[in-house]
This record gives structure tokens, sequence and C-alpha cells, in this order.
């Protein structure tokens, strides 16, 4: 543990939690959407599944935080009250589920992405963000293992989903740059051994991705254009109705529990 | 994705270590690969086995009804097939 520094990388350490936290709530709930409307009952439950895996992540990061912060806070509290612009998730996560194919390709891009991160932070100084870290790669590699079939199904498919899947990498591929880009308080906690350097996984991210895009006969699309600014709480439009029913309960009756 | 046209697998699961497998139910899926899958999320969400083994509901040859006549009933009048149709010497006792 590495706690007993002075004030400011004190919250940068919360800052970062509630990031990561952000990320896998987003997505998580994103991929609770496919609930009853997967494309057949045994993908429905495996789609319900995945969610609730990074539901359960973002829970750990979330208390963790509230612990770290120490004002009476729950996890609850920092995933239902907080606005928009108070969300640190990088953009990719908000991102509409879009048909099947996005869906997986999106989830694809994101778990060869947490198979590396999470590599990285299970090394990490702060003991309880290795632990998390520890428990989230086993649960990444299983995902990865049922998108990169996917992936692979649908781009050597039929002439359909392989259009469908490759539209859908298209429309994804902006949002790449902003995974491996460095903020200075995350640098900061680089530099302390805590955070993972997202820099610095990029080229095995890419020669990951590119082998499967390859065998799924996909093309890999041009980097020419690119947006970020979520770990900044600059999000796209889809984010707030995304909160709006995440957040309904706890924002129209305050305080209720069931 | 038409359901109707994906196969059916039936799925086994072997709870413990040293028990057998036994069937759980079955599932559809492209190929055996992802029936493995699907049989992880669909009968093995909360740790209720160390194994899975699917197989295709196609490649099990299965015993009629009609069958029965011939393949069960004669077994029915045969008691010296157990064990427990012969006394032991007491010498033997329990065995």
């Amino acid at each position: 543990m590495n706690r007993m520094m002075d004030t400011e990388p004190e919250s940068a350490l919360f800052n970062y939690c509630v990031a990561l936290g952000d990320d896998s709530v987003v997505l998580g709930h994103r991929l609770s959407e496919w609930c009853r409307n997967g494309p057949f009952l045994e993908e429905d439950l495996a789609l319900t599944n995945t969610s609730l895996d990074f539901i359960g992540r973002a829970r750990m990061f979330y208390a963790y935080a509230a612990e770290l912060e120490n004002e009476g806070r729950t996890e609850d509290d920092i995933a239902y009250l907080r606005d928009c612009r108070e969300y640190r998730n990088l953009l990719i996560n908000e991102l509409p589920n879009g048909d099947f194919a996005f869906t997986m390709a999106r989830q694809f891009l994101i778990d060869v992405y947490d198979m590396g991160f999470f590599a990285g932070l299970a090394q990490s100084r702060d003991a309880m963000l290795a632990a998390i870290a520890g428990k989230a790669i086993k649960e990444s590699s299983y995902h990865l293992r049922r998108s990169d079939d996917w992936v692979k199904r649908l781009g050597d498919g039929t002439e359909e989903s392989r259009e469908r899947i490759q539209n859908a990498f298209n429309q994804l591929w902006g949002y790449i740059p902003e995974m491996f880009r460095m903020s200075d308080d995350e640098q900061q906690l680089v530099d302390a051994g805590i955070a993972v350097d997202r820099c610095a996984l990029k080229a095995n991210w890419e020669s990951t991705v590119h082998t499967t895009l390859k065998e799924a006969t996909l093309d890999i699309p041009s980097e020419n254009w690119a947006i970020g600014g979520g770990r900044d709480g600059m999000h796209t439009e889809h984010l707030g109705f995304l909160l709006a029913e995440m957040q309904f309960l706890q924002r129209a009756y305050p305080g209720q529990k069931w | 994705m038409n359901q109707q046209a994906l196969p059916l697998f039936e799925v086994f699961i072997r709870s413990r270590r040293g028990l057998d497998h036994r069937h759980v139910g079955s599932l559809h899926a492209v190929d055996s690969d992802q029936a493995l899958e699907y049989a992880r999320d669909v009968y093995l969400r909360r740790s209720e086995g160390v194994s899975i083994w699917v197989v295709r509901s196609s490649d099990i040859t299965a015993s009629q009804e009609s069958d029965v006549a011939a393949f069960l009933d004669p077994m029915d009048d045969k008691p010296y097939r157990h064990a427990t149709h012969y006394k032991l010497p007491e010498e033997v006792d329990n065995m």
C-alpha cells in the first residue's frame, strides 16, 4: 500500500478509481440493455453475465474510492448521484449498442484492452487495485474468448454479417486513441507505481486486434479521425440518456432502498 | 439469427472431482466450441461444476420405447444377475 502521501496524489488516486469504475458501470449498463433482447436465449444469458461482471467491477472501484475519500459516501452515491460532466469513462463505453455486431466489435476492442490493462494493474503497488485487477483478468479472458470468437464468425460469415461488423469497426475506430492517452494526474500515479501506463499498452493491443481482424477477413479501418474527452467529463450526447435511465430511481426517490 | 437453424447440444456437468458427468440440459449453438461457452453461461453461473462436456444431440443414439420388450424386460426374471441373489458362507461375513 502506498497511501501515506500528501493530499494531491490521494485525490488523484480517488479520481483514478472513479474513472475506472465509470468505464465499468457504463459498459455494464449498456450490456444490460441486451437483457431479453439478445439474439437467442443462450447469447442473452452470456451478455447479461458479462454485464454483471462489469457492474461488479464498478462496485469494487467505487467502494474503494469511497473508502479513500472517507466522507461517508457509498458506492451507490458515486454511481447514482453524479451527472454527465462528473462521469470520467472513456467514450467508447457509452456508445449505444447498435446491432449485435457493433456490440461485439466494441466488446472485442475493450476486452483486448482490458487484458493488457488489468495485467498491468495487477502489478500495482496499491494492494486493493492489484486485487481487483486479479479478479478482472479472469473475467476478461473469458469475455475476450467470446468476443474474439464472434468477430471471426461475423467477419468470416455471411455477406451481411461481414458488412455489419466491418461498419461497426469503422464507426468505433476514432474512439480508440482516447483509450491510450494519459492525463497528467494519471502519469503521476504511474510514476508512483500505482497506475498503468496506457500508452505502453497500445503496441500489444494493436497486434492482437490486427491479428483477429485479419483472421476475420476484415479491413483495418484508417486512423483519420479521433474523439476524446471522456476522462475530462466531456461526453457524447448518449451518456445523458444512459444515466437518466440508470439513475432514475435514486433521482426520483432519493435514498430509496429495496 | 434463426435459432431453429442452430444445432442442439446436450450438456453434461461434473459437479465435483471424483463424480461422474451428469446430464443437466440442452442448448443451441453454432458448433461445439460455442456450445461449451454457452454451457458455462447457462448452467455454470453459480459454480455448479468443475468440468463440462457437450455433445451434439444428433450424435446420441437412444433406445426406443418400442425396444423395451427386447432390451429391458428379460432382466426382470434373472435375479441371479444380482450379487444379492447369492448367500455368502458364514466365514465371508460382510462383503
